[in-house]
Parts: structure tokens; sequence; C-alpha cells
């Protein structure tokens, strides 16, 4: 291949010969510091290529420099014993735990809020995309995905265009791809207007031996790239703004840059899954890396760094699939569904042979050499020559000022004590169905119905469930479940109780479906790292997770930190996602949502209610207020809770379980009854405040149906153990409507409507 | 001896293993097929799984219907051998002419996945002789494209005729006549958009309504 660009490529020859010459580093988004690091570290300036490389390299998403003080926090919190089932941990494309049998899952949630502001479908179906990959570079079958989406307010003109554009880029992706979408979150908040999230999170399964990680090692052995052809999408995706600029060693006149959001292909995907999933099993695979962001420039250094030699990469045999790139640009581009291997000489053959079964473009572009170093050629000119570790991992590290703002103390002050509540029974009557037809309480079928949720074959549990579950082994029946949580409304108010308030709601739905929590991942998205005040939200946060999980005894194994989530001076509620991983030896012995399985029950609430109103859903939706203390969270409690509903689960004494959360119990038992189509009879304790009792969201509390023949054994280990719990009525299967005794009887047809209209409504 | 059932993976198919699943539940045994080959390596019958066959970025099942695997299932297919096309596998089966009418976008123009009520019309088939005419059962749909349109005088046919095997009780997709699946003249090549492979226990799906379809299949090969 000859092209056009070879005569003025910025070779390290040339680099070398003109120190002074001016580079767009800045248009590049590296700092003047940083850029005096690159000439300090390679004893000259940087060729374009290599500028390339490390600008979005120390990208902020690339390199975490803002948030690395803070994550080292997770690591010295992680004591060994939480850490004894963590096969693979933070540092990683994504954490893997041994569940047993054999059998090792890993799990991670990734952001792709910025690109799908800017384009809804492709920037979602790209974030399935990426986070699919990362599971699959493990080495193991990606099995599920869930997605966590939050957007402005729901009747805003501009969420008519964002939310129906990300659910389609999720469904279309996922379902092309094969992949059961088994849950997440659909959130509405006026912070999000600007700033959409798209988080989405990927569970997959291999056996223990089967592992790989991303490393290259082995002198002489090829370095493969196999999948799409690279081209001129997504150039600077990674955060480095793509301009006329880019690239110093373009010959003369303008060049169009395509859009920085990447374009996604699912059956590229699907197909490379495959494809790769077959070169595993043949064993000829010896390190893997996929190629997401900031792509080949990321995916040879990683290679190389955690590798025990150098690399060469010769860069004119990458495919292509525009004229004209030049090394820079091939270096930076983010085309989807690509995967770099390491492969052993002698298996070459084999691997390129699988490759061409799946039709998938396959390639040798380099090998690993003796050296300490990564060299890049581009037809016999050196355009990079560095020591892979400082691109990798050498990045800048900033210990950004932060501040408790000083608005936090009028936040904290302006509690929710004054604000009207409803009083007469009509009253009430009126306020639960509007709040079950809120935004953020309804059913969320209209979008869940766009995802694929049986693919595959193993899915046991899915929304509107509290957790998704899947069966991992056919013959066993072990199982994964997994939510994902967070209520930012409460973060703001607290940032580290809030955190911990989300981690003790992903925990809490993973338990409420029989599952043993064993790991977390997060998604961590705030507003700029540059605003003190967002730093101390963040470090806030980040605390209050890894504190919770000592408590709770399981580590976080992996995530991502979204910075930048903020618009002008108005940045997002903080939103750090928890995603928890629980274990079920038997996926048959599942609690579901549903009320009405078994004939006759009674239905208890387990945990304390408290008059915690602050931060809450009513607040939101009867006054728009947000202010307060957060509810009071308790992990010991929650631990303790979690033990007795799976004890319950394994010893059948549940027929079902629902969390409480956003809106309370009267928001629990409308679903559960909804879910199960049956009705219920519901008597509030002697002297409560109907008010407090339905709509308070105190933290630790589980709705459970425990079969009447249960119900002795079942409340007595709640005594006996010291878990609060309380008889709070009886599901009637002949029934067709709640009815909440001296308050109102509400028909489930009536509900049904109140609670799955509003999104119909809005986006039909 | 065990029926021997083949199940065709095209690139971008996605319930094959999940179609294999169903055919070894039901107690046949599931025989792999590779969309490139021009085999069919004596099976005694045929599924054709869903998924998205090439990513159909074309006209679904436009690309699959020309592998060449697909020659053989045809030849097959006149020669009386019974072939089941789910999803993805009726819209190619439309494609090839095996059967009449095509699959267009569901009339809400969104992925529509959700559990299905339908009602047996046909019993007298390959695939559906284990259920009673009349039959209600739940199985799970999940589409874009299952907006099942013929030509008036073709529909007139098929509903002469008895060949509208499943009908919907509540029209996902705005179908022709709510039906869900149809059957050819002879009642061996049946293609239908709900997911009977996907409700064979109730586990991992609504119900096992969907067995039925595979043990009727079991029933036929054994019994011929």
């Amino acid at each position: 291949m000859t092209l056009s660009t070879q005569p003025s490529v910025d070779s390290v020859e040339a680099a070398t010969a003109s120190p002074e010459q001016v580079q767009p580093y800045r248009e590049l988004g590296l700092k003047d510091n940083e850029y005096a690091r690159v000439r300090e570290l390679l004893g000259r300036r940087p060729t374009s290529a290599e500028l390339a490389m490390y600008a979005v390299m120390w990208s902020e998403h690339c390199s975490y420099k803002s948030s690395k003080v803070h994550l080292r926090y997770f690591g010295e919190t992680t004591t060994e014993e939480m850490r004894a089932k963590t096969l693979a941990g933070i540092g990683e494309n994504a954490g893997v735990v041994d569940i047993g049998d054999g059998w090792a899952v890993t799990f991670k949630a990734e952001s792709h809020n910025h690109p799908s502001y800017v384009e809804p479908h492709q920037g979602a179906a790209t974030g399935v995309g990426g986070i699919v990959r990362d599971i699959l570079a493990m080495g193991a079958r990606p099995l599920a995905v869930q997605d966590s989406i939050r957007f402005g307010p729901a009747d805003a003109d501009d969420t008519k265009r964002v939310l129906p554009g990300v659910v389609a880029g999720v469904g279309g992706y996922g379902n092309c791809l094969g992949l059961p979408n088994i849950g997440g979150e659909v959130v509405f908040d006026p912070s999000y207007a600007g700033n959409p999230l798209v988080n989405a999170l990927c569970v997959g399964a291999m056996r223990i031996e089967d592992l790989h990680l991303a490393h290259a090692s082995g002198t002489g052995n090829k370095i493969m790239l196999f999948g799409a052809r690279t081209g001129l999408d997504g150039i600077g995706g990674a955060s480095v703004l793509a301009s006329d600029t880019f690239s110093g060693d373009q010959p003369g006149g303008k060049r169009r840059k395509l859009p920085a959001v990447q374009v996604g292909d699912p059956f590229a995907e699907k197909v490379l899954i495959e494809c790769s999933l077959e070169l595993f099993a043949a064993g000829v695979v010896v390190g893997i890396s996929d190629l997401g962001a900031a792509g080949l420039a990321c995916a040879t250094s990683e290679l190389a760094a955690a590798g025990d030699g150098g690399m060469r990469i010769y860069l004119e045999r990458v495919p292509l699939r525009a004229t004209g790139m030049t090394p820079a640009e091939i270096l930076s581009s983010e085309s989807q569904e690509r995967m770099c291997a390491v492969v052993r000489p002698e298996d070459a053959e084999a691997f390129l042979a699988v490759c061409a079964k799946w039709d998938v473009t396959a390639t040798e572009i380099g090998e690993v050499t003796a050296g300490e170093r990564l060299v890049i050629s581009w037809h016999d000119q050196t355009v990079v020559d560095v020591p892979p570790r400082t691109v990798a991992h050498d990045g800048p590290v900033y210990e950004r000022p932060l501040a408790r703002p000083s608005t936090q103390d009028d936040l904290v002050a302006d509690t929710s004590a004054g604000l009207a509540r409803p009083s007469t029974k009509d009253d009430l009557r009126k306020t639960l169905l509007r709040m079950v037809s809120s935004p953020n309480l309804a059913s969320r079928r209209w979008v869940t119905q766009q995802y694929d949720r049986f693919v595959r074959g193993g899915t046991v549990l899915a929304q509107p469930a509290d957790s998704g579950m899947i069966r991992i082994d056919e013959q066993t029946g072990r199982g994964v479940a997994v939510s994902c949580d967070c209520n930012s409304r409460y973060v703001a108010l607290d940032p580290y109780q809030g955190a911990q308030l989300a981690l003790a709601e992903a925990y809490r739905n993973v338990v409420t479906t029989g599952a043993t929590p064993v790991a977390v991942t997060d998604c961590l998205n705030f507003g700029s790292p540059e605003d003190p005040a967002v730093m101390w939200q963040f470090r806030e946060a980040l605390h209050g997770i890894a504190d919770g999980c000592v408590e709770l005894g399981i580590p976080v194994t992996g995530g991502n930190v979204s910075f930048y989530n903020q618009t002008g001076q108005t940045a997002i509620l903080p939103t750090p996602l928890v995603g928890v991983l629980g274990v079920i030896d038997d996926v048959r012995r599942r609690v579901p949502t549903g009320l009405g399985t078994e004939p006759g029950e009674t239905l208890l609430l387990l945990g304390e209610t408290r008059d915690e109103f602050d931060g809450s859903e009513w607040a939101r939706v009867a006054h728009d207020h947000l202010g307060g203390r957060p509810p009071k969270v308790d992990l010991a409690a929650e631990k303790l809770l979690g033990e007795i509903l799976v004890a319950g689960s394994r010893d059948g004494m549940l027929s079902a379980a629902h969390d409480l959360s956003e809106g309370g119990l009267a928001q629990a038992v409308v679903e559960a009854a909804l879910v199960g189509e049956t009705g219920c009879r519901i008597v509030l304790p002697e002297g409560a405040d109907p008010f407090v009792w339905l709509f308070a969201e105190s933290a630790g509390r589980v709705l459970v149906a425990v079969p009447r023949s249960e119900e002795l054994r079942f409340t007595e280990m709640c005594t006996a153990r010291q878990l609060p719990w309380v008889r709070i009525g009886v599901v009637d299967t002949e029934s067709d409507a709640v009815e909440i005794q001296d308050v109102a009887t509400l028909p489930l047809a009536e509900l049904r409507t109140a609670w799955e209209s509003t999104l119909p409504a809005l986006f039909d | 001896m065990s029926a021997r059932i083949g199940v065709v993976t095209f690139p971008g198919t996605l319930d094959d293993a999940d179609t294999a699943r169903a055919v070894r539940v039901a107690g046949a045994e599931p025989v792999p097929l590779w969309h490139g080959d021009a085999d069919l390596r004596g099976v005694d019958a045929v599924i054709l799984p869903g998924g998205f066959s090439y990513g159909d970025y074309l006209r679904v099942g436009a690309i699959a219907r020309f592998a060449p695997v697909m020659d053989r299932v045809i030849e097959a297919a006149h020669g009386g051998m019974p072939v089941l096309g789910i999803c993805n596998g009726f819209q190619v089966l439309c494609e090839a002419g095996l059967l009449p009418g095509a699959l267009i976008r569901n009339n809400s123009l969104h992925f529509v996945c959700r559990e299905e009520w339908l009602r047996v019309d046909n019993p007298d088939t390959a695939w559906t002789s284990r259920y009673e005419r009349g039959a209600q059962i739940v199985v799970p749909v999940k589409n874009m494209d299952g907006c099942y349109q013929a030509a008036p005088d073709t529909v007139a046919e098929l509903e002469g005729e008895g060949r509208v095997v499943f009908r919907y009780l509540d029209n996902p997709n705005g179908s022709v006549g709510d039906i869900a699946g149809i059957t050819d003249a002879r009642g061996r090549v049946l293609g239908l958009m709900p997911h009977p492979e996907h409700a064979i226990d109730a586990l991992t799906g609504p119900s096992d309504d969907g067995l039925g379809v595979f043990l009727s299949a079991l029933d036929h090969l054994v019994s011929a």
C-alpha cells in the first residue's frame, strides 16, 4: 500500500531534527505542563503520532488523572478476606470473581454519556458494544446486559429526542448482538437535561482456567488485529476534540473529520464474539485486548506495558476503510468491533483459519520484541518510539482541590419537615395514584419491551424484578443476580451517605431475589473535576462506597469514572452508580416479585420504618422539593436482612419479595400486586401514621410474602436474629384490588392504568 | 433411534443454542448446520432459528436465503422434509419462497419483546400435532420486523385452506388477520414469529407451552 502522505510523515528522525516545530498539543487536550513532560520523557519533541497517543492516553477518560489519587482508596481498604474470591480486580478490563463449581464471572459497568447526548442512538449503541468487548477480552462469553439511563424532565422536548434514541440504540445493538437485557434503571431529573447518562453493564462467564489477561509476552509472538477495518470515525472520541489541526503530518489542505461519535455494527460484534470464543477454545491466544477508547494507541501501549518485553508494530498493515489516513489517525481511531491478540508464531495459521471461518478480517500487524520500547513504523519510517509504560500508566496525576461547598449547609437545612402532607383518606388515595403514575415510579415497560430478555435461554429474572438473574450452569442451576442502582438526590444531600445508600439498595435488590452478594462495580458520574465542590462530592461518594464495601465484606472489582457531566456551571446531581453481583447456587429457588404464587400468603414488612422524607420521591412529586438529610443507612442491618432473605429462599419460606425504595411501601405493594396480578389487603400497625408508613423511604426494608404454613418459622427466625418485622397484611387470590384498611380500596385495573400509561403517553 | 433435527447457524443467528436446547429437551438430537455447508448431514428435519442473519441490514432474510445451506433446505422441503422457521427463520422461509407473503416492520416501529397469547388454529401439521385445535398458549415474541403481510388473495387462500396455524389474541405488530404463523400446503413447512424455544419451562420462559412444537415434530418423525 502506498499513500500520498508518505513523503511528509513526521518520523522520529524528523522530530529529532526539528525540536522547535510548534505542535498543536492544546487542541489535542494536553496542558502546557503535560506537553513539557512528554518532551522530557522522550528527550525530544514527540512526533505527530506520538503526540496523538500521549494526548488520548493522558486524557481524563483514559488516564483517570483526576480520580487516580482517590481510586487508590479502594485498594487500600480491600482486605485479603474480601479479595478471596477475586480472580482479577481493578486495572484489568473487568473484574472477575470465582462463583463456585469451576465458574468465573466477570462484570463491569461503563459510561457512554457524552456521545449519547450528541447522537443518542449510536452513542448508546456503542456504549453497549464497548462494555461487551471488555467482558469478552477477559476470555468470557458475554451473557447479559443491563443499562441505567438518566434524562432531563420526562416532559421536556429534548428528552423526547434523547430518550427514544438511547432506548433504540441500547435495544438495537443488544438485540442484534443476542444478549438479553435483564434490568437497569430509567431516571428523570432536571439536572440531566443537558447531560443525559448512559451507563451500560455487562456480565459474562467462563471456566476459571479460561481467564485471559491483557498482556503481551514472549519475544517473537505475533500481534494480530482482527475485526472491523479502521476508519476515521470516533477520532478523539475519548475526550480530545477533533480539529483541523489534528495531524501535523497530513499533506496540506483541509480534511473533513467524521463525527467524534463512533458508529456501531452489532452484527460485526456478534461475529467477533463467536470468533473470539472459538479462538480461546482453540488455545491460540496468549493475550488479548479490546479496542475501545483510544483504539490502537491504547491497545498496543497497554498490551506492551503489561508484558515482559517491547513491541514492534507495522502501521501500514492495518486494514483501513478510508483512504489517506495518517499514522496519528490510525492510532487514535475509535472504530468499533476490533480486537487485538497476542499469538505464538506456530499458532498464527490456526488463528487466521478461525477468523476466515467467521469472515473476520485478521492481520498480523507486528510482534513482541526483546527490547523495552514500543516502536511503530509507517512504511520504513519510525513514527513512534516510546517506553510503553509512559503512555499507558505514567500519565499525569492531579490532586485537584476539593471543598465542601458553602451551599451545602443551606441544602441540608432546608428539610422536608415543613411540607404539607396529605391528611384525609381522599388525599392519601390521590397521593398514591399520583405517585404510582409519576415518571420516576411508573412502569418501565415502554422501555423494557424494546429489549430482548429471552435470548440465550438463561434469563430467570428480568425487569421489573428487583435484580436481573441468569443461569450460568444448566446442569447444576448455578447462576448470578445483578442490580445497579443510585438515587442521586440522596447523594446530593450527603455524598458519603448517599453513595452508601446506592450500595445498600443494589445489595438489597440482589438478596431480595435470593442471591448472595459477592462483588461490586461502580460507574462514577460527576460534573467537572476542576470544580472543588464536585471533587468533594466525588471523594465523599468514593469513600462512602469503599467504606461500605468493607462493612458488607465484598470488594469493588472494577469500575469507571465519568467527569465533565456538566453544562456551563450546572453539574448533574452526583451519580455514583453501584452495581452488585450476587451468586445463587440454584436459580430454581429464586424469589419472584409478584404476589399470588402460593394460595394463602401473609405479607410481612422487614426492617424499620421511620419518618424519613428528605430527598424522597414524595417530596419531589408533591412539592418539587430537594433538601435535608437522606434516610439513615445501616449496613450491618442490610447485611442481616440479606442473610435472612437468602436463608428464607434456601429453605423455601418465601413465595415473593420486593425491595422498598423510591415511593416506599405503597409503591412496593402496588408493584408486587400488579406483577403478580393478585390483590391483597394491607393492615397498617395499630396507631401508625398511614402517610409515613405508606410513603417514607427508610432504607433496609423489604416486603415479603410467606406461605401461611411458613409464617411462624420465618418470623421466629427474624425475631431470633433481631431483625425488626411486622405483619402488614394478607394476599387474597380472589381479590382484584389493593385494599389498604381505613385508607382506600384501589382496583388493580385502576392501578395498572395509572402505572402503565405514563411513559407511552409521553413517548409514543 | 432418536430423530436428528438440524439447527442452522448463519452469521448473526442468535437463538440457535436455545433451539438446540429445546430439541434436546423434547428428546431429539440437535445437529448443528453451518450456513456455508452444502450438506444437511443426514438430518430428518431442519429448523432455521431466530436472530439477525448477516445483520439483516438489507430486507430481513434477504441474504440468508442465498446461503449455500439454503439450496439443500429448499430441496429437502420440496421433498417433504419438515422445516420450521422461527422469527428470522420465518423471514428467511418467505424470502426463499417456501412460504408466501413477507414480514415487514412492526406497526409500532419499535422492537417488541412480549409474552404473547396465541391460538392454535391448525393442529394438523408436522409441528403442531401435540396441540388441540383452538388451544391457547403463551409464547414470547421478540422482533423488529414481525408484521405479516401478503396479497389479499394469498391471505384468502391461506385462510381458506386452514394454513394459518397460530394467531395472536392481542396482535403485537399489525400482522394481517392476526397471523402469527403459517404452513405450506402439505403442513410440513411452518414459519412463525413467536419463539416456542423460549417457552420450554416456566423458569426461563413464561410457560412450557412451546415444547409441543418440538414434541410434535418428534412424533411425526418417529411415526413416519
